[in-house]
């Protein structure tokens, strides 16, 4: 198919740029023949319904999925014009480049103050200074800070679900990425802790790339500039979310919008 | 009117009933004979402590009940079996507690599905093998290293006791490790740690009081361990931490009483309750502390 392009108006650096991506998970064919350029700075929503490919797409971004024995790759995806699946990149190198943020909050078992400093640390961060102000500027950029200033050392676990949320997108922060993925993040949250997130990623984009997976269309309306319609391992159609709910290309993205299935 | 549901046939209560009394047979037998068990250890301790003072038993540094001049301090014994048992725990903890990180979050399904039964078959050699094994092969492959090993000492059976129970600190590590939710390791990984920092950073971590739990169950087997140290660590009572001189450990001097001809009644036969009883509150109390961690770890993760 066509590799999907983006009308707009304004000029845009490209933080991704994929071509052709293909992808299986043993024998089944998770993504076929994906195309599309994500722009820098600015909220990439991907919707469509269970199965679609949607969570595999960005689960790519990050090299995530090396880890799942079985599964393969085909494709190119260019990150800021560098491929991502070159063999001589280092992955981990990546993973601090693309951070993640996941479905189901999964914060370490451990207190607030180490989730966060958990990677700079492994980055070999021990200065006890500057990890303090690590984790006070992730909290911060976060929406965090303000709640939890007073119990750093106490277990994250004890947070609410939200506020873990936070607390991962926070201790994705510490690392320093450019771009920022999230597999729906809020489908574990109440719709309180939903706005609060959606709010904070108005702010995220200022400074971040942000790609947003999520199943709810109204999430992907009111949250991001861009959206990439998902069906059976295909991009549908891929455009400015205005145009996307307002006046789909194709018509598989009409009937999606307008509730006819998924 | 026609019945379409049929009247329950008269016999069949009666039969429920048995089968119910039959059932609730079966589950009273062990429960009671458990609580025989208690019963008789705790009145044969009882009857011991008449005749020699729990202060003398805690405080006295020679345990000599079979001879002339008597001595009753269990101090030497538990001492001997403290030695053995961490001896057999400092081998076994190491190599379980990464034999289980190996196959948690290293090996294939294929491979764990083949090294794990293997292991566990470990678990079912008859301890007297051990024992002969710890006697007859390592003692003298140690006399080799270490010069002026005695024939009969703590080392060499501690070590063949910690072989003996790496597969219950692997096994149940690895089931506390393989339950740790696979989305932690995502999580790790996305923040850019390699595998074996997600392994000792964050898996072991949160599968702690699941490992801990196998550890403590561990231990409370290696203290309760009889046939290899009966066989290999000698049978002399002796107040020392040097590993490679002989000592005796309680469930030894049970073993070495229990075969002799003392006579029911007298106090040398008291002894063994008296030990055993010091046993079976050291187990107990490990037992239990295992538990609580494991139903923890399950209340985080269930």
């Amino acid at each position: 198919m066509t590799p999907a392009t983006v009308e707009t108006q304004e000029e845009l650096t490209q933080a991704f740029a994929i071509q052709g991506l293909n992808s299986w998970y043993g024998s089944f064919h998770a993504l076929k023949g994906v195309s599309m350029t994500i722009p820098e700075k600015r909220v990439t929503a991907i919707i469509g319904p269970s199965g679609c490919g949607k969570s595999t797409l960005i689960r790519c971004l990050n090299r995530i999925n090396d880890l799942i024995p079985g599964f393969r790759v085909e494709g190119q995806i260019a990150f800021k014009g560098q491929n991502l699946y070159d063999p001589a990149l280092d992955p981990i190198q990546v993973r601090l480049q693309i951070g993640m943020v996941f479905q189901k909050p999964n914060p370490f078992p451990k207190s607030i103050y180490d989730n966060v400093a958990f990677g700079p640390r492994l980055c070999g961060e021990k200065d006890r200074s500057k990890l303090d102000a690590i984790v006070e500027e992730s909290l911060r950029k976060a929406a965090l800070w303000g709640e939890v200033k007073e119990k750093l050392k106490q277990s994250a676990l004890a947070l609410s679900g939200g506020q873990q949320q936070r607390l991962c997108i926070a201790r994705t922060l510490a690392v320093g990425p450019e771009v920022l993925l999230l597999d729906e993040p809020c489908s574990a949250l109440d719709p309180i802790a939903t706005a609060k997130i959606e709010e904070l990623l108005m702010d995220l984009k200022k400074s971040y790339t942000v790609v947003l997976v999520t199943h709810n269309m109204q999430q992907a309306a009111r949250a991001s500039d861009y959206t990439g319609f998902m069906l059976l391992g295909e991009l549908v159609e891929f455009a400015l979310t205005a145009k996307i709910f307002t006046n789909p290309t194709n018509s598989r993205t009409e009937a999606y919008i307008t509730g006819r299935f998924g | 009117m026609t019945e379409t549901i049929r009247k329950r046939p008269p016999r069949r209560k009666t039969q429920e009933r048995l089968v119910q009394a039959v059932l609730f047979f079966c589950a009273a037998v062990s429960v009671f004979t458990t609580l025989g068990i208690v019963g008789v250890l705790l009145f044969e301790t009882i009857e011991f402590f008449r005749e020699v003072p729990l202060w003398s038993f805690l405080t006295d540094t020679q345990w000599t009940p079979l001879f002339s001049d008597k001595h009753f301090g269990i101090l030497p014994l538990a001492c001997g079996t403290f030695l053995t048992a961490a001896i057999a725990i400092a081998v076994a903890m190491p190599v379980g507690l990464l034999t289980a990180v190996f196959l948690s979050e290293y090996a294939g399904d294929r491979l764990r599905g083949t090294v794990k039964p293997v292991l566990e078959i470990l678990a079912g050699i008859p301890t007297v093998v051990y024992g002969y094994f710890a006697l007859l092969f390592v003692t003298p492959l140690l006399q080799r290293f270490i010069p002026g090993m005695a024939g009969f000492n703590a080392l060499s059976p501690g070590i063949v006791m910690g072989i003996m129970i790496i597969p219950m600190i692997s096994s149940l590590s690895e089931d506390a490790m393989y339950a740790v939710p696979q989305n932690l390791r995502e999580a790790a990984q996305a923040l850019g740690a390699s595998r074996l920092q997600t392994a000792f950073g964050v898996v072991v971590p949160s599968a702690f009081s699941g490992i801990a739990a196998s550890f403590l169950l561990a231990v409370s087997r290696a203290i309760g361990e009889t046939m290899i140290v009966a066989i290999a660590a000698g049978q002399q009572p002796r107040l020392t931490l040097d590993p490679t001189h002989p000592v005796e450990t309680m469930t030894a001097y049970i073993v070495q009483v229990s075969l002799g001809d003392t006579p029911t009644g007298t106090i040398e036969y008291k002894t063994i309750f008296a030990v055993g009883m010091a046993l079976f509150l050291a187990t107990l109390v490990l037992n239990l502390l295992s538990h609580g961690l494991r139903e923890r770890f399950s209340e985080k993760y269930g």
